[in-house]
Order: structure tokens, then C-alpha cells, then sequence
């Protein structure tokens, strides 16, 4: 298990991947991948039992991790990278023609750890509880986990899944929400206002975890209480800001899908200073 | 002619549940789900003998469709029933993201297809769904034509590596195929030798076609069937080879006009072999409540229509 410095070290490079691919494409989504790298980047690197050398799509024998919120792929991509799922390098190909890291994640371009194609919102919840079954009925007892966003609960879907997996005993199923509070077209609460996200999972019949998603120690705390769940699935609300990390990038909906200008890219990284070496 | 004789007549939707206990019986990584209708969709035998691979997943069609997909990528053959539209246009898009281009071994078991659905009336009888399905890449689209060749193919898409569209209905009708028959997914049947016109069928419009060309034998008009079992991927030299000899065609389908197999064979004659075309077809309409056959006649959808087709094509060869 890696401590609790390493992680915090390992998520600010994760940013900084994050800001440099979404500048070098002009487009992508820094947002959600901002508010999300810290407890991504725990889940990754002390929390799942994912062996990269030994990844196949099937997931056998291994956690398997979602992302159902698929535009998510900044701290997706650089996590898989950093994990070393494949080249670090590659990084730079995000979103432009012909490579394995496409806008949204995909299957069909070979990149090792993408378990399922996503971005399509409120899907990724379903899929993961169809793994933790097949899991099941194969007798092992590994866990899968799955990432949703806030402003993705508007999608019912989510809800019909949150039934299922509750009605099926899905106690390997570990959700995550981001619960940023922020979405497209701007405050959650003001658009569509997905309420109280922690009593509406747990009428539902989950096993619910609410923690401060940029508290490392509260992030890994969240973890360990989620692995002892029996009997229910689990899902861990984190609570974070959009764009964490970079001042003129957090707390508000405008940096959801916008890339950063040359200076911003400049500045954001003046910000996460501490390097373990960028791609 | 070919004879061929209804051996009593049958529903599709339980040669699908026939079949899915034979395929669950020979693959253990068989499984079903149902959105609530277990019954409807014949699941029943499959679950008696393996309740641990059925999965209900209650009324929640696009949460059924994601687990689906999650327990192929686990390596399982999740087959996943509802009404042939809830199957496809209620959930498009999970099918589209999480079948299509996630590339999972999932099977839509598709029953109530067509205008045949009956006294439910027009928002449960889809005639869009072979369209729909038809569009996206990879998805095999089987429609077979009575309880035998049903079964069959159902044995057959879980057999096969990736993501398959059965369409069967509710109705009994005739069931004229041989028991036990292999179905090869991508094959197209000849029913019948002719040389005078040829009617392609598909689904239960295939015994439509052999009562019509019966009867058209009896006038001098010797018509070739062919049985469009699956329409995706089409056997389009079988198609075009037909039509080579009989230079004109019918095609009959239980399927709005839009996207359905007549613009699809429409669109093979126009590159390969241009030739007369009538459509025996629902037409660009929804459907209506009423009993199966009232339905058929009121819509066009019988040996009768199809008859008429053949002599209106004729005179334009």
C-alpha cells in the first residue's frame, strides 16, 4: 500500500497530466477529472488489486474498474498511463486521430484497461453490476468499481441499476459518485437538483459512505469501510470541488469541458509545482 | 412445388425458449435475463433448470441491457428478452454504446415482433426495429419464419461470437421446418424452385410466401421463395443469383417500409442487378389493435397481398 504522501505526490502529477493533454488537444474534459484524481488515483494506486501485466478485458481474477462517467478520460488516462497499462508517452495522442485514447473511452482500439466503452451518461453503473454478477456466479471475490458523477444521477438509469444491485446483493460492487455539485450547464442544485444524494442511496438500500474526497487519509478510511460491506453494494459520496487544484479552475461548471489558453496551461502548472516527471 | 406441411401450429417465441434451454443445456455460460416477462418470453423451462443463470431484472429495460453487457465481458452469453420494441427502441441507446460498439457477446431476444402482437394495438407492436438494429455495425439481425427454425436459430446465436438480434413473435402459426435443423446464421434458404419471379420473405411472411406461390403454381406462375432468416449479414450472392434467373421480385416482410428488408434488397438490385420490385410491407404506419389475421389482411400482410404483388411486378418485367 502506498502512504499517504506518495499519493498525494502521485495525484498532483496526475493533474498536471490532466491539464497538459486537455491544452495539447484543445478540447477534453478537466473538471470532473480535477475533482476526481485524488480519490482515483487512492483507488489505483493502494486500493485496487489490478495487476497491469496481467489486464484482460475480461477482468478475471482482478478488480476491474468503470468509468461511468466517460468524459472523464484526463485522470483516466493518465492514471492507466502512470499505473503503466501502456506508455507514458502516449499521453500526448489524447483525442487526436487514430489513437487509443479517444475522446470518450473505447474498446475497439486495443488500449490496455479500458474494461468498457462509456460516455453515453448513466450507463457504466449497470455494466459494473453485470461484472460483480458474472463475478459472483464464477465464485470469485474480487470487486468491481465503478465512477459516476453528480450531475450523471440525473440519468435514471442510475437508479434502475441502484435497485438492481441492492435487490441482488452486490456486495462486491463498490460505486463512487464525485460529488462535485457541479455539471454542464452549471450548479446541479440549480439545473436538475439530484437532492440528497446520500439519503436517496441509502433508501435505496446501499451501503453509504460520505467522505471528503481530497482527504487522502478520509479518502482510504472511505475505501476500507466500502471493502467490509456485506450482503449490500456500496456507495462512497465524495465530497470535492470541481477543478480542485488549480485556483482559477475550482468550483464552478465552466471548466467542466473547456480547455485551458498557453498562460492558463502556464499557470495551472505553476500551481501543482511538484513533478514525478510529465509525459 | 416444395411441399411443405404445418406440423400444428406454434408460436416463435416458444421456439425461442426452446431453444434457450438447449443452448443453455450445451454452453453453461448461458444465461437469461427478462425484464419482467419471463412468461411472455417462454424463459421458463431455462429457469426451472438453471435458476442461478436467470436473471430478473424487473421492469428496467436499460439497466437489463447494461448487465447484460457486463456479464459478457465476464465471459458469459447473456441472453436479454422483452417485447421487440422495448428491446430496441426503448433502449437504443444502451444497445448502440454498451452492445454495438462495446463489442459484447449479448443476445436481444426480441419476442412480439411486428404487427402480430395484436390486441395491445400500435405502442407495443414495433415495425421499426429491424431497422433500427440493421444500423448499427456488427449486430446480426435473424428474423426466422416458425417454431422449428426458431429454435434453431437460437442455438445457433449462442453459438456465435457477438451481439445478436432475434426477432420472434407472439402468434401460433404454422411450423413447417424441419425439427432439429442447424440454422447457419447468414444463410438463405431456398423454399422453393421458380424461375418466373422470386419472393423474398422473412419471419412469419415465409409461409405467407409458400400459400401465395402455391397458388400462383396453380395460375402458370412459377415463383422461387427465398427465406431471409437473417438479414444481417446478407448473403447477397444468393440474392443476387435469384434474381439473375427470375429477373423480378417480391419482397414481404412484417416491418415498417422504412429500413426494412425491401429497401435492403432494394439497394442490392440497384448496384448488382436492376429488376422490378414490389414491396409487401406495413407500409409507413403504426399499427392498431385486432387479432392477428384481421391485422395481416387490413395491413397487406398475406398470401393474398403477396399474390397481388407478384402479378402487378410481372407486368412491369
Amino acid at each position: 500500500m502506498a502512504n499517504v504522501d506518495t499519493l498525494r505526490a502521485t495525484a498532483t502529477q496526475v493533474r498536471r497530466d490532466i491539464v497538459r493533454m486537455v491544452f495539447q488537444a484543445q478540447s477534453g474534459h478537466p473538471g470532473g477529472s480535477m475533482s476526481s484524481a485524488d480519490f482515483l488515483t487512492a483507488l489505483f494506486f493502494s486500493v485496487m488489486d489490478a495487476d497491469p501485466a496481467r489486464w484482460t478485458r475480461d477482468g478475471k481474477e482482478q478488480d476491474v474498474f468503470i468509468l461511468s462517467a466517460g468524459h472523464l478520460t484526463p485522470v483516466y488516462y493518465s492514471l492507466l498511463a502512470r499505473k503503466g497499462y501502456f506508455p507514458l508517452e502516449e499521453l500526448s495522442s489524447f483525442r487526436r486521430f487514430g489513437s487509443r485514447l479517444q475522446g470518450h473511452p473505447s474498446v475497439r482500439k486495443g488500449l490496455p484497461g479500458i474494461t468498457q466503452a462509456s460516455g453515453s451518461l448513466g450507463q457504466g453503473l449497470s455494466c459494473a453490476a453485470g461484472i460483480a454478477l458474472g463475478k459472483k456466479l464464477d465464485g470469485e471475490n474480487k470487486k468491481v468499481y465503478v465512477m459516476c458523477g453528480d450531475g450523471e444521477s440525473e440519468e435514471g438509469q442510475i437508479w434502475e441499476a441502484g435497485m438492481f444491485a441492492a435487490h441482488h446483493g452486490l456486495d462486491n460492487l463498490v460505486a463512487m459518485t464525485d460529488w462535485n455539485g457541479q455539471q454542464i450547464d452549471g450548479q446541479v442544485a440549480d439545473v436538475a437538483g439530484v437532492g440528497d444524494l446520500e439519503a436517496k442511496w441509502k433508501a435505496f438500500g446501499w451501503n453509504v459512505i460520505v467522505a471528503d474526497g481530497h482527504d487522502m487519509k478520509a479518502i482510504l478510511d472511505a475505501f476500507d469501510k466500502a471493502s467490509k460491506a456485506k450482503g449490500r453494494p456500496t456507495m462512497i459520496l465524495f465530497r470535492t470541488d470541481m477543478g480542485h487544484g488549480v485556483d482559477f479552475m475550482a468550483g464552478t461548471h465552466k471548466w467542466h469541458g473547456k480547455a485551458p489558453s498557453e498562460q492558463q496551461c502556464t499557470d495551472a502548472l505553476a500551481q501543482l509545482e511538484q513533478t514525478l516527471g510529465d509525459f | 412445388m416444395t411441399t411443405y406441411t404445418d406440423t400444428g401450429k406454434k408460436d416463435t417465441r416458444s421456439g425461442f425458449g426452446a431453444g434457450l434451454l438447449e443452448a443453455g443445456k450445451r454452453d453453461s455460460r448461458v444465461v437469461a435475463l427478462t425484464a419482467d416477462l419471463k412468461g411472455s418470453l417462454k424463459m421458463d423451462a431455462f429457469a426451472d433448470a438453471f435458476p442461478e443463470r436467470f436473471v430478473q431484472c424487473g421492469i428496467a429495460e436499460a439497466n437489463m441491457v447494461g448487465v447484460a453487457a457486463g456479464m459478457a465481458i465476464t465471459g458469459k452469453v447473456p441472453f436479454a428478452g422483452s417485447f421487440a420494441e422495448f428491446i430496441t427502441g426503448r433502449v437504443y441507446d444502451q444497445i448502440r454504446q454498451e452492445v454495438a460498439y462495446g463489442k459484447t457477446n449479448v443476445k436481444l431476444a426480441s419476442s412480439h415482433a411486428g404487427i402480430t402482437l395484436g390486441e395491445d394495438g400500435a405502442t407495443h407492436q414495433t415495425m421499426e426495429d429491424i431497422a433500427l438494429m440493421r444500423a448499427l455495425p456488427g449486430m446480426v439481425v435473424i428474423n426466422p419464419c416458425d417454431y422449428n427454425q426458431t429454435k434453431a436459430a437460437t442455438v445457433a446465436a449462442a453459438a456465435w461470437d457477438g451481439p445478436v438480434y432475434l426477432r420472434f413473435g407472439r402468434p401460433s402459426v404454422p411450423n413447417f421446418t424441419p425439427e432439429d435443423q442447424e440454422f447457419e446464421i447468414g444463410k438463405v434458404y431456398t423454399m422453393n424452385e421458380g424461375r418466373d419471379i422470386t419472393i423474398f420473405a422473412t419471419g412469419h411472411m415465409v409461409w405467407e410466401a409458400l400459400s401465395a406461390a402455391q397458388a400462383l403454381e396453380e395460375a402458370g406462375i412459377y415463383a422461387e421463395v427465398l427465406d431471409i432468416a437473417t438479414i444481417k449479414p446478407l448473403d447477397e450472392e444468393a440474392v443476387v443469383a435469384s434474381v439473375l434467373k427470375t429477373r423480378c421480385a417480391v419482397v414481404a416482410e412484417e416491418h415498417n417500409v422504412c429500413g426494412g428488408l425491401g429497401e435492403l434488397l432494394s439497394g442490392v438490385f440497384a448496384r448488382r442487378i436492376p429488376v422490378p420490385v414490389e414491396f409487401v410491407n406495413g407500409g409507413d404506419l403504426f399499427g392498431q389493435s385486432g387479432t392477428p389475421a384481421k391485422l395481416m389482411d387490413a395491413y397487406g400482410l398475406d398470401a393474398a397481398h403477396i399474390a397481388e404483388a407478384v402479378r402487378r411486378c410481372l407486368m412491369r418485367k
